[in-house]
């Protein structure tokens, strides 16, 4: 009688480890071991903070203009990473040009994913006459190289931050339509998506509670690395005087502004590069780590 | 593979329809009188009035598009409102220098991506990798524009090794002269490109080398560097080369920053200051046209994958 005791005893603990654990969890613990996407993490937090709480912490006014103190160099006394062309403090514009563009990032991808992820959901749930209208017009927008499809949206609606954000959240919308519309049509034909349907189970019902939340790793990965390439993307943007204008403390736009002075003050237009590659950098390395644990199979 | 190819011709066509749509809707989506953008807040009614005639914009709208239509494919692209020019030769003459910026960073990309990557997957998982691998990230991650300005204050500024802007010295138009021009630019627009070609010549690569004929290879006596070059290579190359088509079409339009940064007179900046004057046929006109190069230059790789790749049927 022996073994049957034994054997009866082992699988007794293991599930219970695995259901305390959950799904979340597993990834959790996986990611925890990528050190790459934990010093990304890091550093993210740390940019986060600092700009969050930037209005408290005792920066000087990043608009504040000092002409007796122009292109000062980085280690000046009062001002860490020097002046620009104005005497304006740069650590404090770029902190707070970070605001910006984080900002920008993060509503760009939200209109982005809700719409795109709206669309893939309709497309591959109701399929047919939805999904080819829909699809096709996904195409048309992926005719476009990216950068292009921007600055056409931005020629249509006028330069400015605002139509940059709304120029890069269309260009992002395509690639969420088909990421969600993917999963939604394996996941519609799922045993447990078809049981829901046979109790009687509203469409609603069934696309909130059943396959949106299973098509939320994908999402999650895409997000992490959409938020960098729509962070240069914006910069970019602003950098070509399409996006946001001076005097407005933004990566892209201090950039281009520091560009004159490349031969006298390099560090005018090379400290916001720098700050713009650190976030995408930190992003990219999280969202490398989230995909490892989010998705095994990509490994 | 005829039947293929005039297939996707006709493919094209909804999603070239669809093209001109957006592109000729860019001045009607502009809130307010494109009329009144162009000619600026000073214009008095009848000025208005008679280049609104003059754009056609007094015309229901179908009517304009199918007018807009006919003028494209009959070569009249519109004049450019504010340098005065047909828009088409001034978009094919910029499209030069563009092309040959563009062509000019893939090849840096493909030859170091692809070295980058044939390395790194040979070495799999040692810190030669590894530091590769991290390298390429960077290069993913750094903001082309920036990198443009690295460049020039390093080699153009310091060092004073090559000119940072324009793409010939006043008073020449040489060749040698164009192409120490083109280093600085091409290097900063093929970071990205670079980085992704490694990426999937890497992923590519590692696939390959598990493959039982590579084992054969090696094990009747074949020279290491013929079995990476010749039977790995050969076999892993069909995914890397549709990679690098597809960048082909990004650095057209992504050239737009590094143009800037350069000053190099391509359809990049022709773009950017036609925005930024309002002058609708003229961005009208390079949008078109780098989405229809774009287009064409992806149905090109679709079919050369066709060629190439035998053993994927098409029907």
């Amino acid at each position: 009688m022996e073994p049957v005791i034994q054997n009866q005893e082992i699988p007794s603990i293991k599930p219970k480890q695995k259901a305390k654990q959950g799904p979340w969890g597993m990834a959790w613990k996986v990611f925890k071991k990528d050190k790459a996407a934990v010093a990304g993490l890091i550093l993210l937090a740390i940019m986060m903070v600092a700009m969050a709480l930037a209005p408290f912490l005792p920066f000087a006014d990043p608009n504040e203009v000092d002409l007796t103190n122009r292109l000062k160099p980085v280690g000046t006394e009062g001002h860490v990473l020097g002046t620009d062309h104005l005497g304006r403090d740069m650590l404090s514009r770029i902190i707070y040009g970070g605001r910006v563009s984080i900002i920008v990032g993060i509503i760009a991808v939200t209109i982005a994913l809700v719409i795109g992820s709206a669309l893939g959901l309709i497309a591959g749930y109701f399929r047919n006459f939805y999904d080819t209208v829909i699809m096709r017009f996904m195409d048309i927008l992926m005719a476009f190289p990216y950068v292009l499809l921007a600055i056409a949206i931005i020629a249509a609606l006028g330069p400015g931050l605002m139509n940059t954000m709304i120029a890069v959240s269309i260009v992002g919308i395509p690639y969420y339509a088909r990421i969600v519309r993917g999963s939604t049509l394996s996941f519609r034909e799922m045993e447990f998506v078809l049981a829901e349907r046979a109790l009687g189970a509203g469409h609603l019902h069934i696309i909130f509670h059943h396959i949106l939340p299973n098509c939320l790793p994908p999402i999650i990965v895409a997000v992490s690395l959409d938020v960098g390439w729509m962070i240069l993307a914006a910069a970019g943007m602003s950098f070509l005087g399409l996006g946001a204008q001076p005097p407005l403390a933004e990566w892209g736009v201090m950039l281009s502004e520091g560009q004159e002075f490349i031969r006298v003050a390099p560090h005018v237009s090379l400290l916001p590069g720098f700050a713009i590659f650190l976030v995408v950098l930190a992003l990219n390395l999280v969202g490398d780590g989230l995909r490892d644990a989010l998705d095994p199979k990509s490994k | 593979m005829a039947s293929y190819i005039l297939r996707r011709l006709f493919g094209l066509v909804p999603v070239l329809f669809g093209v001109t749509v957006l592109v000729f809707s860019i001045m009607h989506l502009s809130p307010g009188d494109p009329a009144k953008i162009i000619l600026g807040p000073k214009a008095t009614e009848a000025s208005i009035a008679k280049l609104n005639t003059q754009l056609g914009l007094d015309q229901p709208l179908h009517t304009q598009y199918i007018t807009w239509i006919g003028n494209v494919f009959q070569g009249d692209w519109g004049r450019s409102i504010q340098m005065k020019m047909e828009v088409l030769p001034l978009v094919a003459e910029r499209f030069t220098a563009t092309f040959i910026l563009t062509l000019a960073s893939i090849i840096i990309a493909s030859v170091f991506g692809i070295g980058a990557g044939i390395i790194s997957a040979y070495k799999k998982y040692s810190w030669l990798d590894r530091s590769m691998m991290f390298m390429v990230l960077i290069g993913f991650c750094l903001p082309v524009f920036w990198l443009g300005l690295l460049l020039q204050i390093v080699f153009g500024l310091n060092l004073d090794w090559l000119p940072i802007s324009g793409m010939y010295s006043a008073g020449q138009d040489g060749f040698w002269d164009m192409i120490r021009h083109l280093i600085l630019p091409a290097i900063a627009l093929s970071a990205g490109a670079g980085a992704i070609i490694a990426r999937m010549t890497r992923s590519s690569m590692v696939e390959v080398f598990s493959q039982d004929y590579i084992r054969t290879a090696r094990s009747k006596g074949l020279k290491e560097k013929n079995v990476v070059l010749i039977h790995a290579l050969k076999n892993a190359f069909i995914p890397v080369l549709t990679v690098i088509g597809m960048q082909i079409g990004f650095l057209l339009a992504g050239a737009v920053l590094v143009e800037m940064v350069f000053a190099w007179p391509g359809i990049g900046t022709l773009m950017v200051n036609g925005i930024l004057a309002r002058d609708f046929p003229l961005v009208q006109g390079v949008i078109l046209f780098v989405a229809t190069t774009y287009v064409a230059i992806n149905l090109l790789i679709d079919i050369l994958y066709a060629i190439f790749d035998p053993r994927i049927s098409y029907k």
